[in-house]
């Protein structure tokens, strides 16, 4: 970064060209940022309102008869609050373990002298090229008897091969050959340098990994929906896709009906939008720090 | 312990041994490094459940199976490939052979940010532009009901110009618009990270030369960042045409309707709907998955090697 600032220094005798290069290339990003936040604002002013003012479009650049309606409504549905829980705790639970998982075994990966290295190495790529398909895995799932527990959303997803890859990849680029042998030679056995060595050393590549994991979780609908049947269990995503979107499809019958439903669901709507992304959102800035570090150095040689 | 600690300084010499050692010695060097065995077997169980046993399970496709059945019994009735020859002959079959392709914005994008002047700025840009990765397929989707539905934010500014109001989400012609474009908004800047990691990694002597040359800013992205990215850019494409018929079909199944179905339907959403929904036919429903794999390998090996061909970068 330094030096690239030196660079930038050197350049400071800026040509009209460069002048209007520069001023171009702001102007877009600045245009692409606008197009990114608008949807999100939008989101954020028909929420607080009033819906008749959102229906009839004059709601476009700030809210109008502000109201807190649409929260206290979410409030009172009990199967989103169910839901939230239980998105929280798969998360919770899918981040543990796929850390535990992770992170040892990318570490190994990463060792040379792990034996059978390179025999590893195909048994984790082949997945990310081939697999059995939707209807051979819902099988396993079923004869494993997972089918309708929380084991069918948190198992599958306690280890994405791309981030093994990625964690090994950081291990190699970031913990110096040098630190191991010294930690050996002071008599450390494998996982006593893992523990204390390593582990202290990998603050970044886990939050990054955390966060991958939980996003992923967060966010995932579709195992929940094929082997869900208990609506106690549903996660969040699942609750929100009945909100969003099923009635969506649904619509037919005269404009006035329409307009009817749409009044009544549609602050909703914009409301759960709001309150099932935040945490999420929220939680990014928090390891954005981490990603120069983690993401970056892993995908790089990776 | 000792011996292994002498030797780690040539790595290569301790991955070599196996042939030269002794057989005490390959004990020992197994013993002293099974440790990274236990570390690995978490990882090797959840992928064999998950990933090798379904590989396993794709057997049913040449079967004549009942859900229920025994993968492997006596009483496995063996149909060959007439499971095949029914999706060639099924009416969807041509219909099915579409996917979503992807768009330069990443690369575009990578590039400009780079560019920027204000290093501040351009690190703030980046935090927003990564901000729509992290909202989930269902509330984006939602989002787009919203936004395109009949009395949505996009009809309302029509109507407001007098133009007539559109139901986008029964249209087939609005399908892929709204799935390509809501596609690049949420991951466009998460997809240009990777190439930011590798332009922040550009010699900066590449650039004083340029400069030193006359070059513009704009002729160093050209012929100073553009090329630094395009092994990157290639490994990525190769990578999503490998994957490029099973991509998004999650998204794909959220935004269908019966309106759009005849653009929205997927080989692996059509998977779903008849291995896992109504009667199921799940010996059909695998085969059809089968087929889709098969076609990704293929799709894969292809980019592969004529990106090896025309140049140096390829996944192997």
């Amino acid at each position: 970064m330094e030096k690239k600032q030196q660079v930038q220094k050197m350049a400071l005798r800026d040509t009209t060209g460069d002048k209007i290069f520069y001023t171009i290339n702001a102007i877009f990003l600045g245009i692409l940022a606008l197009i990114v936040l608008y949807p999100l604002y939008f989101i954020v002013i028909a929420a607080i309102s009033d819906p008749d003012a959102v229906l009839a479009g004059d709601v476009v650049l700030y809210p109008v008869r502000i109201t807190m309606e649409g929260f206290a409504k979410i409030m009172e549905r009990k199967d989103v609050w169910l839901g939230y829980r239980n998105t929280i705790f798969y998360t919770i639970l899918t981040v543990i373990l796929s850390i535990i998982v992770t992170v040892p075994a990318g570490w190994a990966l990463s060792r040379k002298t792990l034996p059978g290295q390179k025999a590893f190495m195909i048994y984790f790529i082949i997945p990310m090229f081939f697999g059995g398909g939707l209807i051979p895995f819902y099988n396993v799932m079923s004869s494993l008897k997972l089918v309708n527990t929380i084991w069918a959303i948190v198992l599958p997803a306690i280890l994405s091969v791309w981030n093994l890859f990625m964690t090994k990849t950081f291990f190699q680029s970031s913990i110096p050959d040098t630190l191991i042998e010294a930690a050996t030679i002071d008599g450390a056995g494998s996982f006593r340098i893992f523990g204390e060595v390593v582990l202290p050393l990998s603050k970044a590549i886990i939050a990054v990994m955390a966060l991958y994991y939980a996003v992923g979780q967060w966010n995932s609908y579709f195992n929940a929906m094929i082997f869900l049947q208990n609506e106690n269990l549903y996660p969040l995503q699942l609750v929100l896709k009945e909100i969003l979107i099923a009635s969506e499809s649904t619509v037919g019958g005269s404009g006035e009906t329409i307009l009817q439903q749409y009044r009544l669901a549609n602050q909703l709507k914009y409301v759960s939008v709001i309150v099932s992304s935040v945490p999420v959102l929220m939680l990014y800035p928090f390891v954005q720090k981490y990603f120069a570090q983690g993401v970056m150095i892993g995908s790089l040689k990776g | 312990m000792e011996t292994k600690a002498a030797k780690p300084a040539a790595p290569a010499k301790v991955r070599a041994p196996k042939k030269r050692m002794t057989k005490e010695k390959r004990i020992r060097y197994f013993k002293d490094n099974s440790p990274y065995l236990l570390m690995i077997l978490p990882a090797v169980i959840v992928v064999f459940l998950f990933n090798y046993l379904p590989i396993y399970g794709v057997l049913i496709a040449f079967q004549d199976f009942m859900p229920g059945d025994k993968i492997l019994s006596d009483s496995t009735i063996w149909v060959g490939f007439e499971n095949f020859e029914r999706f060639f002959s099924d009416p969807q079959f041509w219909p099915l052979m579409k996917f979503v392709i992807g768009f330069p914005l990443p690369i575009i994008v990578s590039l400009m940010l780079n560019a920027m002047k204000g290093r501040k700025t351009a690190k703030v840009l980046q935090t927003i532009f990564n901000g729509p990765h992290f909202i989930s397929l269902v509330v984006l989707v939602g989002m787009l009901t919203l936004f395109f539905g009949r009395y949505g934010l996009v009809n309302n500014i029509a109507a407001h110009f007098g133009g007539e109001r559109y139901s986008y989400f029964l249209e087939s012609s609005a399908f892929r618009p709204m799935y390509i474009l809501s596609s690049n908004w949420q991951d466009f800047g998460w997809s240009a990270i990777i190439y930011i990691a590798a332009l922040s990694n550009v010699d900066p002597q590449q650039h004083e030369a340029a400069i030193l040359d006359g070059a513009t800013r704009f002729q160093r992205v050209i012929h100073v960042d553009l090329p630094a990215i395009m092994p990157m850019v290639s490994v990525m494409l190769i990578m999503s045409i490998g994957g490029l018929m099973g991509v998004g079909y999650e998204k794909a199944l959220l935004m269908q309707t019966d309106g759009n179905l005849a653009v929205s339907e997927l080989i692996s959403t059509y998977v779903y709907k008849r291995g896992l929904t109504g009667v199921p036919d799940q010996a059909y429903a695998t085969a059809i998955g089968l087929f889709n794999s098969i076609i990704n390998v293929v799709l894969l090996i292809i980019a592969n090697t004529t990106s090896k061909k025309f140049s140096e970068n390829s996944l192997w």
